[in-house]
Order: C-alpha cells, then structure tokens, then sequence
C-alpha cells in the first residue's frame, strides 16, 4: 500500500535503531506520546521491544475514546434510550462502560443504537429517518472536530431538523499542559500528536518548548515515522537544542488546515471546564456546540442526567492515562479487566495503552517476573 | 479513531458539494473534500482520509524526502560501523 509499506522497511528499521542506540549511550530518556494512533503502532509493530534499554516510550492521554468519563457515557446510553431516539455512534465507543454497561448493552435491550464511519453517515441516517431524531455521539480531538463541523454546517443547509449532536470533543494542548504540570513525571519530551497537528499545525505546541523546556517531534504514524521521531528528540538533545520540529512532513503542514480551523470555530465553543478520566477537571479543554448551531446541540435539545460518576476503585486508568504506570502494572490488568470485560476505558478502545499492550505486547522476560512476583 | 489511511482520488463526484470518490487499497468510496477547498485537488492527488473526510493532501515529493531521512538517518551509524571495521590500525 503506497505511503504505508515504504514506511515500513523492516532494514531500515534496524539501521534507524542502532543508530538511536548510538544517540542514547548510557543516560536514560523518557518520551511521551499523546496520541492513540501511536500507542497502537507502537505496540503492534513492538517498537518498544527494538529500542535500546535507554528510551522509554511513554503512553499519554491521547485516546479520546479512553479519557471520558463516565457520567458522560451514562448521558450517552440515556440519550439511546429516549424513544423516537437512533443512536449514532463510532465503534470504538459502543463498548466503554458506564455506570450501566455499554451502548451495545443498550442496543441489546431494545435502543436504536448504529455504529457509523463518519457523522455525515449519521446525518444520511437522519434524512432517511424523518420521523426519528438522530444524535451523533461526537467524539475525538481536533482530527476529528473539523468533521463533525462540516456535517453541522450541511445539516443547517440542507434544513434538517431531526438531528444533533452530543459532543464531546476534546483539544490536545489542555493535557499536554497538565501532564507538563504534573509532579509524578520526568520527561525528556514528546512524539507530538501527527493527524492532530494536520488540523492544528506546529505553533499550538510552542509552549512546550518555550516554556517547558522539552522537545517535541511531530510524528508519522508508521514504524519508521516513529523510529526518525525519536532519533530527532535525541539529536536534538544531544546538539542542545530545544524545539518543535515536523518529522510527518508529507501531511502536516506549519499553520494546519485554515479551512477546518475556520469551520471549528464557526461550529464549536470551548467549555469552561471539562472532566477527563484520570486527569480530573481540565479549564477549556473541550468543545461544546456553538450557540448559533443551538438546534443541533443533544445538551440543549434533551435534558440529560449529567451525573458524575466515579472511576470503580480497581481502576487505575488515570495513572496509566497520564503515563505513571505501565499496563501491566495496573492490578486488575489481565485479570478482572480484559479487552472482553473492561473496567476502564484504557482497556476498551484499540488504542487504549492497555487493550494495544494486551492484544499485541510481547511478553518478554522482565515484564513475566513482574506478574510472577504479583502472582 | 485517529486512524487516518491514504487514498487517492479517482473522480470529483461533486465539486459544489465537495464530494470526491477516493481509492483506498482497491476500496472506493465517496468523502468529502471539504477541508481542502484551499488545495485544488486533482484526480490523481493522494490524501489522508478520516471519519469519510480528506483531511489533508499527501506530498509525495515530502513522503519521498521522508524516506531519504530515514534512510541516512539509519546510514550515518551503519556507514560509520562499516568504515571502523575496515580500519587497520596496529
């Protein structure tokens, strides 16, 4: 597959590792991804098992499916049990558990729950339902916003009156901050999120290395996208430099996508406050409906419960969300929560650190003692 | 759900409505282009698809300046490794 295979050239690979571990001689350095894509590649294709000893690999909050709370869930399945009501939804969000099971529980109850690609198929869902109202469960961080932006914009053209949207989006700089303010970490810095940055571009980062003082590369997601990745923090390290540099060239360009900026903002405002699993309350760290689109917006047409809901005490998924742990050093990892049973939604969504650790880590040597010494 | 693959695009299907059909792998299917009614996208043009939306054009001349990078990336170590081998120093 043209753009994808090239990007995986295993040779290439191995001389991109000895060469890292050249770069990375006897210190030891901790990189943070925030993005969910990467978590997944890094895992799949075992990139934490090739690189040397000295880098580690990091997973943050950068799974807009794992970093809902849920309450919102449970607002979610509320709004799939209103009659009249089809539901729409992404996959990877129909097995995150709320206070009462998951949507797919739901939908086997009797609600009208759909699993769509894209909300413009849920928009298609509602012009072919009339007599029904659909909502979008809207879910992700700026890759995703912009589209359901534009299907906001065409349901407003073409009149539609039986749709809306519960949203749920989240932006990227908000965690990143918290992570940088957080006491528990010690980073040396970050593979910067790359479909995020295709929207965003490369100056929402610049705090990070003006102020914080880490590096951040801008990553494909390809094995040799994240290999070159981390080959460029350390030679920035190395050489003293501190910036945010673009590996994922081919896609991102410096100032992003004007036109899906444009249409964000037409379509969205920031909420003052938003909870995220694991990270707490968070100022403007999501979006709400904009007022002038208020005829599509779930919250303002439905009066959800809106409960807060805290995390079962088993559930670690905070602290593997924000990096402080590793998967398998969660207590109920691989036993009471599996990809089939999960308690937290880091287990649920493919690119959850735990379910991408779970369905593609290799066992190796040190992490089987650690589970023995757990027994 | 970050998840964005290639595609390329095969035919403008609407160019008001910003609907193109795109071939990703063998599979072709209708997007919408949107988000690149800045990029005066061609038939034959590569771009990244998410959700059913073309979020950004793929620069093949970028992608193959990409693989050149990793390429001496990975050299520079191997390159070195294999003149210090030959080296006859006594």
């Amino acid at each position: 597959m043209k753009f994808v295979d090239e990007f995986r050239d295993p040779a290439a690979a191995r001389a991109l590792v000895k060469s890292i571990t050249e770069l990375a001689g006897t210190d030891h350095f901790k990189f943070m991804e925030v993005c969910g894509g990467h978590t997944h590649t890094i895992y799949r294709h075992g990139i934490e098992h090739l690189l040397p000893e000295a880098v580690e690999l990091v997973h943050g909050p950068g799974c807009p499916v794992c970093v809902i709370p849920m309450g919102r869930v449970d607002d979610a399945m509320w709004l799939a049990e209103q009659s009249g009501v089809i539901f729409t939804t992404f996959g990877d969000m129909m097995r995150v558990p709320g206070s009462k099971g998951n949507l797919i529980e739901a939908k086997a109850r009797g609600a009208d729950v759909r699993f769509v690609y894209s909300p413009l198929d849920a928009l298609k869902v509602a012009l072919d339902n009339p007599e029904r109202h659909v909502v979008f469960f809207a879910v992700g961080f700026e890759t995703t916003a912009p589209s359901t932006a534009v299907t906001l914009v065409r349901a407003r053209a073409l009149g539609v009156r039986n749709f809306s949207v519960f949203c749920n989006h989240v932006t990227i700089v908000p965690p990143i901050k918290a992570i940088l303010e957080s006491p528990d970490l010690r980073l040396s810095g970050f593979l910067g999120p790359g479909h995020v940055s295709t929207v965003v571009g490369l100056r929402p980062y610049r705090f990070v290395s003006q102020v914080y003082g880490k590096p951040m590369v801008v990553a494909g997601f390809e094995p040799l996208d994240i290999l070159a990745s981390v080959h460029m923090l350390l030679q920035q390290i190395r050489e003293g430099r501190c910036e945010i540099e673009n590996q994922y060239t081919r896609v991102v360009r410096p100032d992003g996508n004007t036109q899906a900026l444009k249409l964000m903002a037409e379509t969205f405002e920031l909420r003052p406050h938003f909870e995220w699993r694991g990270l707490g309350f968070i100022s403007q760290s999501a979006l709400k409906v904009h007022p002038d689109y208020a005829e599509f917006d779930a919250e303002a047409k439905f009066e959800m419960p809106g409960i807060r809901v805290a995390d079962p005490k088993a559930c670690q998924c905070g602290e593997v969300l924000k990096g402080v742990i590793k998967p398998w050093e969660c207590k109920v990892f691989g036993t009471a929560c599996t990809p089939e049973t999960p308690i937290g939604t880091c287990m649920v969504s493919p690119e959850g650190a735990c379910a991408a650790y779970y369905n593609f880590g290799r066992l190796h040597r040190e992490t089987a003692q650690l589970l023995g010494q757990r027994g | 759900m970050c998840l964005g693959i290639p595609g390329q695009v095969v035919d403008i299907v609407d160019a008001e409505q910003s609907l193109a059909k795109v071939d990703v792998n063998g599979v072709r299917r209708n997007i919408s282009v949107r988000l690149l009614a800045d990029d005066n996208l061609q038939v034959g043009d590569w771009v990244l698809v998410h959700v059913g939306f073309a979020m950004a054009k793929i620069d093949e001349h970028e992608a193959a300046t990409t693989l050149d990078q990793v390429q001496k990336m990975g050299a520079d170590y191997v390159n070195e490794m294999e003149a210090f081998t030959s080296s006859e120093i006594r």
